[in-house]
């Protein structure tokens, strides 16, 4: 036979037990091509771009799902930011043809659409900021736009009115989704270095030197990586655990490749990347924290967490760039609190804090993920929270974000709830030392240095 | 792999009876899908599993209609019937 009966039945028992699944096939659509000074023009052309680019994807993504019994967890789109698309400066203008979009997914049947994004990290044009002055209302009135705003980069340091901005946005943006907890908050991310080609909501969106359309996936499959190191048993050393992780990563990775090219061929668009991201749900077994306990943390958090994450994302990196020739997004373990079991146990115990998880971010992608704070913490705290995050991401050439969520009347150890694959976090404690001063001073902190890395 | 084959992989797991593989090959043969080769062996004492690559060049059926036509005769069984595009196990096990 050309496959043998153990190599058969691990793959069924990586699907099964591991729930190795492809966790996004995103489209990737430009809309450079929509740009009408015109609202109403404008959002018809987006409308009428996505829906013909997107038709298909659904209906493709499950034939592929059932040609090769590997699940595709969702379908989404990403599109140009739109600050690139909509040509005035008028928030109206934004909500007009950010309506369009979110209904131009549910009509597709994409659960999520990314692109309502704005890229500051230098400064903000007026266009920039009419987005920005519409996400409250844009974000509470849609269901699956998604919103990113790039803050920072290595070469344009830290855009601290920017962060300033953000810190009072989000916070408007919790208490108009206040009867849900603040949701709204969760489909936001604020960015230092983004990549152009992530295929990961909420913060995908399709870059400006991308092509026409592409498909981009996203695997996972951190239940396969677990189970890998549990079969090595606890007298194997960190070593052989890598190895491990490594040739795990590479199964994975090349049924992502597979799914991948396959879903373009079908779509007749490219194959734009794979991203090699681990990411976890709120399901039993599909958690990263999980990952870090098999290695022999008794909890992510604990001492040690940082060394063993950054071994856990290079070894995959590195059995994963072996699969694929088109490896590409974010491209690291994310470690979202409220959509990992394991994370969510760990935060609701007082194992990992803020502190600890910023800590971790600098040596994974992706960042503060999915933290839900006190609803009284200031924008000022946000923002010098956001900032810090930042510069991690600036320093160290990395992308990195911030997804947070000030829960409206909660407060630490109080419960958020969001429902489906954002799950649910209790509420995390922020320092309470004052950072006002230093961000109300405002202004640019300069791009870090590039040369003396000593 | 032949030039023209359109290869799949089917798995049948479950709890050992009599007459799976007969079930199995008679129902592949009624739709015109040509066995290639069989894996089988009891895992433990009492675990069925049969790994099976089989040719459906010959056959028009989709592969959720395949997957439905294998289960139809063992669905009195304790068995789980997984039909795959051989092409996964080329990707995930062969450099």
């Amino acid at each position: 036979m050309k496959f043998s009966n153990e190599e058969i039945l691990e793959t069924i028992g990586m699907i099964a037990e591991g729930k190795l699944d492809i966790r996004t096939v995103t489209l990737g659509i430009s809309l450079l091509d929509c740009s009408d000074p015109d609202p109403k023009a404008c959002a018809r052309k987006v409308r009428e771009k996505i829906l013909a680019r997107g038709e298909k994807l659904s209906d493709k993504a499950d034939f592929v799902a059932n040609e090769y019994g590997l699940p595709i967890v969702n379908k989404r789109i990403s599109l140009t930011p739109l600050s690139l698309v909509v040509p005035v400066a008028d928030p109206a203008a934004f909500l007009e043809v950010a309506r369009a979009v979110d209904q131009a997914g549910e009509e597709i049947g994409v659960n999520f659409v990314g692109g309502y994004t704005a890229m500051i990290q230098k400064g903000e044009t007026a266009i920039d900021q009419a987005l920005i002055a519409a996400m409250p209302e844009m974000l509470a009135s849609t269901q699956r736009f998604c919103a990113s705003v790039v803050l920072a980069t290595t070469r344009a340091g830290i855009n601290m009115d920017g962060c300033f901005t953000m810190g009072r946005i989000i916070r408007d943006i919790a208490a108009r989704t206040a009867d849900q907890d603040g949701i709204g908050c969760a489909k936001l991310v604020l960015f230092a270095n983004p990549v152009e080609d992530n295929p990961f909501m909420a913060g995908a969106f399709y870059g400006a030197g991308e092509s026409e359309s592409a498909i981009l996936v996203g695997v996972s499959g951190p239940g396969v990586i677990r189970r890998a190191i549990e079969n090595l048993g606890p007298a194997a050393d960190l070593g052989q655990v890598a190895e491990a992780i490594k040739k795990s990563a590479f199964k994975i990775t090349r049924a992502g490749e597979l799914v991948g090219k396959e879903m373009a061929r079908q779509l007749g668009v490219s194959f734009g990347n794979l991203d090699l991201s681990l990411a976890p749900t709120p399901a039993e077994g599909d958690s990263v924290g999980q990952v870090l306990e098999t290695m022999g943390l008794a909890m992510p958090g604990a001492p040690g967490s940082t060394a063993a994450l950054m071994m856990l994302n290079d070894a995959v990196k590195k059995g994963g760039l072996f699969a694929s020739s088109s490896v590409g997004g974010l491209s690291g373990a994310f470690i979202p609190v409220s959509e990992d079991a394991s994370m969510i146990e760990a935060a609701k115990v007082g194992a990992i804090t803020i502190e600890k998880l910023e800590a971790m971010t600098s040596v994974c992608s992706v960042g503060l993920d999915m933290i839900a704070v006190p609803g009284a913490t200031s924008a000022e705290t946000l923002a010098a929270i956001i900032a810090d995050e930042m510069a991690i991401g600036c320093a160290n050439h990395k992308t990195t974000a911030v997804r947070i969520i000030p829960a409206p009347g909660k407060d630490i150890g109080d419960f958020v709830h969001f429902g489906g694959l954002l799950g649910e976090a209790p509420v995390m404690a922020v320092s309470r030392i004052s950072a006002d001063n230093f961000v109300r001073r405002g202004g640019r902190i300069p791009a870090p240095l590039q040369s003396l890395k000593n | 792999m032949g030039k023209n084959r359109k290869s799949i992989v089917v798995t049948v797991i479950g709890r050992d009876e009599v007459g799976i593989v007969a079930k199995i090959a008679t129902a592949l043969a009624d739709n015109n899908i040509n066995i290639i080769d069989i894996n089988q062996k009891i895992l433990g004492d009492e675990i069925f599993a049969m790994t099976l690559l089989a040719d459906r060049a010959n056959s028009s059926l989709s592969l959720p209609e395949i997957t439905a036509r294998l289960k139809e005769p063992v669905k009195h069984m304790s068995l789980n019937v997984t039909v795959q595009d051989a092409e996964v196990f080329q990707y995930m096990h062969r450099v």
